[in-house]
């Protein structure tokens, strides 16, 4: 009994501290959309006869501040977060639902390639330490931490896309047109991967247990994929979280770079735009999402390594 | 008495390790680190590289650069590629100097004119002095530079006449030279870089030490309020106040106070990155404050405030160095970034993220303009490059059990 209610507490206690972080990013938001000039919830600006009809139905203007405020966080926990500012006749609702399958799929396409050229890097790097492979792949982790992702596009567009004609520029649907934004979406993540991977192999092939495996003859093949690697992608899983909030961010511009209807577009036109309640509503889904990520991740550390326990 | 006086022979021996004393020199902690500072090759290059850049950003306005801001727009400059052709600074020496006569006419009969003349002959006086000013080629050519600026303009112009660098990294959609943008551009992305990773700096160590000094509850109910922070994802956050503060009305009463866009920035961006300072800084004073050191200062009558400021943050200089390196490259990037999806520097002003910005806008199956996209590109991959070597071989150096590891 107590092993299965110590986590469903922890997982209470997350939810708790989510929903006040959600409540503070609300609250902050609101405060300031309140004070902008023209903000949604001022009736005195001018904007298209259907947008204002839309808003005038959904907001009540005259009301106090405190009730405006209580109505509209009333209307976001029933994950309604009411009409876009900007767009005619489109409700937030729409457009996230519309840009989110697009985002995610682009965000695990670049997690996945992460994890996997990442770990590969680092496991050969390791085993073949101080050889050129390594300087080369160590080298090459360096580089993809430094150079801004939209730099890496804007090169690889011009010589993949455009020189060596192998894939198309933009757009969305196909699986070349996901594979050269997943690259470069990955690229940073993957140079850190290699660099945790390599760091948590060489500490890992210096035990006991490691050189108790060669002792009885295995292969090093096996020692080092199914006794060694196990240990040594714990800082790499503990890594996910913060690169599941980089990925998001380094989506927005991925996104934009090779015109990918995603929400990270969306996000952005509405930052142009000055759509506040299509912004508001995108922070907050961010915000939980990240959250409920490093939960999962929290987690599934707990469950790769006993050792570690929750708080 | 039991005091015998020192003897001739005990002075001279006392005399002598006196002097021995003096002569061995310490090794403090600073000469340490930079000597193993020394050995590391690629933190050192980058150390000299990053001198070498930041002193010419400073002195780019002396250089014989083109001008950031004149356009060339006919068909032949227009998206120019590299070239060594010949060009020179698009005015006459005369004119400026014509103009500048004029202006201190104008200055000095405007000081000259008796208190009791009608204003409207005065505000006249003021509107022609101002078109003048306007009209002079430095304002027109460099964006209206600052004091320092414009000593530094007129002396190129000086030594160089209008002899410019040709366009070796080619020109832009309207014939702008790219190697002057580039190099002007450094200014500002190396300022906001800096200045940024200061506020964050400040805010980060006071708030850690506070915290991790004051401990108990307060230091519970300050790292959970930065345990919070850490779970936004900020960026958004910082798009979403961005697009309030640039909306017109805001902007202009804040640019009464004399806060303008890129001081908004630093002003943001620091305000977001003292998270990770604030708990590393935490972390450390939390194990020095038991120290014998702070117990005398207390002794001795010290406040709270005095021992946090003067005696426990001193000693963890050398983790906040580190990460400040650290930290200046995430904000450059992060300025690039936010310039480079247009929410950041605004046009005349330049940065390395804008630049980037218009590279990339104009790639179209046509034609391509690669030095748009990789003369911008390589300034801010390279200095990013150096400042994570520096970062890193500073950490080396100054924590050495890292080291060892």
């Amino acid at each position: 009994m107590k092993g299965l209610l110590a986590p469903l507490i922890i997982l209470a206690k997350r939810a708790a501290w989510t929903l006040l972080t959600l409540w503070l990013v609300y609250t902050i938001s609101f405060a300031l959309m309140w004070s902008v000039p023209g903000g949604p919830f001022k009736s005195e600006k001018k904007i298209p006869e259907a947008i204002k009809r839309n808003i005038e139905a959904k907001f009540h203007f005259n009301d106090p501040v405190w009730k405006q405020y209580l109505d509209y966080m009333w209307d976001i926990c029933h994950f309604d977060f009411r009409a876009s500012f900007k767009l005619e006749d489109f409700t937030v609702n729409e457009v996230i639902s519309q840009g989110f399958p697009v985002s995610a799929s682009l965000g695990i396409f670049a997690l996945l390639f992460a994890l996997l050229f990442g770990t590969t890097a680092g496991v050969i790097s390791a085993s073949r330490r101080n050889s050129v492979i390594d300087v080369a792949f160590m080298g090459l982790a360096t580089i993809g931490i430094a150079i801004p992702n939209f730099v890496l596009a804007g090169i690889s567009i011009i010589v993949v896309v455009f020189w060596l004609h192998l894939l198309p520029a933009s757009g969305w649907g196909t699986i070349q047109q996901i594979l050269l934004p997943a690259l470069c979406l990955s690229a940073p993540f993957a140079a850190y991967i290699a660099r945790l991977t390599r760091a948590g192999m060489l500490e890992v092939l210096n035990l006991d247990y490691i050189r108790t495996a060669y002792a009885k003859g295995l292969l090093p093949r096996n020692v080092v994929i199914r006794h060694a690697l196990r240990g040594a992608l714990l800082p790499v899983v503990s890594y996910l979280g913060p690169a599941t909030a980089g990925i998001l961010t380094g989506s927005l511009v991925v996104e934009r770079l090779f015109n990918i209807p995603g929400s990270g577009s969306h996000f952005i036109e509405a930052a142009l735009g000055q759509d506040y309640t299509l912004e508001m509503g995108m922070v907050l889904v961010y915000t939980l999402l990240l959250s409920v990520m490093n939960t999962l991740v929290d987690f599934s550390y707990a469950v790769i390594d006993p050792r570690v326990k929750l708080e | 008495m039991a005091v015998s006086t020192p003897t001739q022979q005990d002075l001279s021996r006392y005399e002598l390790l006196l002097q021995e004393a003096a002569q061995i020199r310490g090794v403090s902690l600073w000469m340490d680190a930079w000597r193993r500072l020394r050995k590391n090759w690629a933190a050192m290059i980058s150390l000299w590289f990053l001198v070498a850049l930041v002193i010419t950003a400073f002195f780019t306005p002396f250089l014989p650069l083109q001008s950031p801001q004149f356009q060339l727009a006919d068909k032949e400059h227009k998206y120019q590629p590299p070239n060594l052709e010949r060009i020179e600074l698009n005015f006459q020496l005369e004119d400026a100097k014509q103009l500048e006569r004029e202006a201190a006419e104008l200055a000095a009969r405007l000081r000259r004119l008796p208190a009791d003349a009608p204003e409207k002959e005065r505000a006249d006086l003021r509107l022609d002095l101002a078109a003048k000013r306007r009209d002079h080629p430095f304002n027109r050519l460099w964006n209206e530079p600052g004091m320092l600026t414009s000593a530094m303009i007129r002396a190129r112009v000086a030594i160089f006449g209008r002899w410019c660098i040709p366009s070796i990294c080619g020109r832009d959609e309207l014939g702008r030279d790219v190697l002057a943008r580039v190099f002007w551009g450094a200014r500002v992305s190396l300022i906001v870089g800096a200045l940024a990773a200061l506020v964050s700096l400040v805010i980060g160590v006071s708030y850690g030490a506070s915290a991790g000094y004051l401990g108990g509850w307060v230091d519970a109910a300050m790292m959970r309020f930065v345990d919070v922070l850490y779970s936004i994802p900020f960026i958004f956050v910082v798009i979403f106040l961005i697009t309030f503060l640039s909306e017109e009305t805001t902007r202009n009463r804040l640019a009464a106070w004399g806060i303008d866009q890129i001081a908004i920035f630093y002003i943001v961006i620091g305000a977001i990155y003292w998270l990770t300072m604030a708990r590393v800084v935490r972390g450390q004073i939390i194990s020095l404050k038991h120290e014998q050191f702070v117990d005398a200062a207390r002794t001795g009558g010290a406040g709270s405030g005095r021992i946090i400021f003067r005696h426990l943050i001193p000693n963890v200089m050398g983790i906040v160095i580190v990460y400040l390196t650290l930290t200046i490259p995430s904000v450059m990037l992060f300025e690039a970034f936010l310039s480079y999806l247009g929410l950041g520097v605004k046009p005349p002003d330049v940065s390395w993220g804008l630049l980037m910005n218009e590279g990339i806008k104009v790639i179209t199956p046509v034609a391509i303009f690669w030095w748009l996209v990789l003369f911008p590109g390589l300034a801010l991959a390279m200095t990013l490059f150096a400042l994570n070597f520096l970062g890193d071989g500073l950490r080396d150096a100054l924590d050495p059990k890292m080291t060892n590891r």
